[in-house]
């Protein structure tokens, strides 16, 4: 008896210390981490439309869609984003396009876990700059031979399943991106 | 001092103990990634030893693994909401292996085997040494591999340009390959003394 006593008031005194600890840090730092991720997606979007002088969220559901507008607040270019399974982990990327959906001005990728100096090269320039001003009017496509389609992306060597997993998300957003719009309008 | 040192290199937790090996294979792709899990380790180590060390003797004993367990996590997720909130590119590229270092048989096993039954200056010491033969033995590796399979250490090119990368090196094949070369040159090293 005077055992379980002893051990019920230890176990909770220090889950309490614990707890109270972790609520310190967390409110100490908590402000800083949401701002790391808004300020991520703002340099996202400046980024990938430098045009936009203010964004405005819209929220479908429980989707997100940012509306790029220039200095008279017209409507310019659509920013949204586009979640998917890579190779690791969920691959999460900030999409903006114009308008009409029909070209892209980029895409970044905010949140991924591939393979390092493998699929990770997914986040670089040199794969990432194919999306730019890129004709969306039909679905892309992943090769890995040399580029022959307008429609086509290169795949990194010896990622393509990164690689595809980018394009096929893009893909289904993209799809899904030209509902939301028509409901929006 | 010997507490020290004995985690360096004698009873060094990787090479010797074979201990923390999840973390040893998954983060050690590039040198930086080696470094920073090594710190966080540093950080989780010799605070839980210390607390471990300081509450030993009030905690009975039937239920002492899950007080550890509690005091680690704590730790632990400490480290991670840090890393999220001042090294945002390091948390996400460290991933899901932040958290894991609760579960890291390093941790657990230096509170237990050490802190447990040592006075607190001894467990503070025991645990820096420990954490930092972790830290040099993941960035030895991890720098071997990066160099191996990207030409480059701490993202800093190296090997000149019409090196081939090894692309296995940052496969975990290649963790185990370094990992299984490094254990047997620290074998041959102690039996040659």
């Amino acid at each position: 008896m005077k055992d379980a006593v002893k051990i019920t008031v230890v176990l909770t005194f220090v889950c309490a210390f614990c707890a109270f600890l972790l609520s310190f840090v967390n409110g100490a730092v908590e402000e800083r981490v949401k701002a790391n991720q808004v300020a991520q997606l703002q340099d996202a979007l400046n980024k990938l439309s430098p045009k936009a002088q203010s964004v405005e969220e819209v929220a479908i559901g429980e989707d997100l869609i940012y509306k790029l507008l220039d200095e008279q607040k017209k409507l310019i270019a659509y920013g949204f984003v586009a979640l998917g399974q890579g190779y690791q982990d969920k691959i999460k990327m900030l999409v903006v396009s114009d308008k009409n959906l029909r070209q892209l001005e980029g895409i970044e990728v905010l949140e991924s876990q591939e393979t390092p100096g493998l699929g990770a090269k997914i986040k670089e320039a040199d794969f990432l700059n194919q999306f730019t001003k890129k004709d969306i009017s039909r679905p892309l496509e992943c090769t890995k031979l040399d580029i022959s389609k307008k429609s086509e992306i290169k795949a990194i060597t010896s990622a393509t399943i990164s690689s595809r997993a980018v394009v096929n998300t893009l893909n289904k957003r993209i799809e899904s991106m030209r509902k939301q719009v028509k409901s929006l309008n | 001092m010997k507490n020290f040192l004995k985690g360096l290199w004698k009873e060094h937790p990787v090479f010797r103990q074979l201990l923390g090996l999840c973390p040893t294979l998954a983060v050690t792709t590039t040198a930086k990634n080696g470094l920073y899990m090594g710190m966080a380790v540093i950080f989780v180590l010799v605070f839980s030893c210390l607390i471990v060390s300081l509450i030993k003797k009030i905690v009975p004993n039937q239920v002492r693994i899950a007080v550890y367990t509690v005091i680690i996590a704590t730790f632990v997720t400490i480290v991670d909401i840090f890393f999220k909130a001042y090294i945002p590119e390091m948390s996400k590229e460290l991933g899901p292996y932040i958290p894991l270092i609760i579960v890291n048989c390093i941790i657990l096993g230096r509170c237990e085997a050490f802190a447990s039954k040592n006075s607190v200056g001894k467990s503070l010491i025991d645990a820096l040494g420990m954490s930092l033969g972790f830290t040099w033995g993941l960035f030895l590796l991890a720098s071997i591999r990066e160099l191996l399979g990207n030409g480059t250490i701490l993202g800093i090119t190296l090997l000149p340009s019409g090196y081939n990368p090894l692309i296995v090196m940052i496969l975990p094949a290649g963790a185990f390959l370094v990992l299984g070369f490094l254990v047997a040159l620290m074998n041959k090293i102690e039996q040659a003394k």
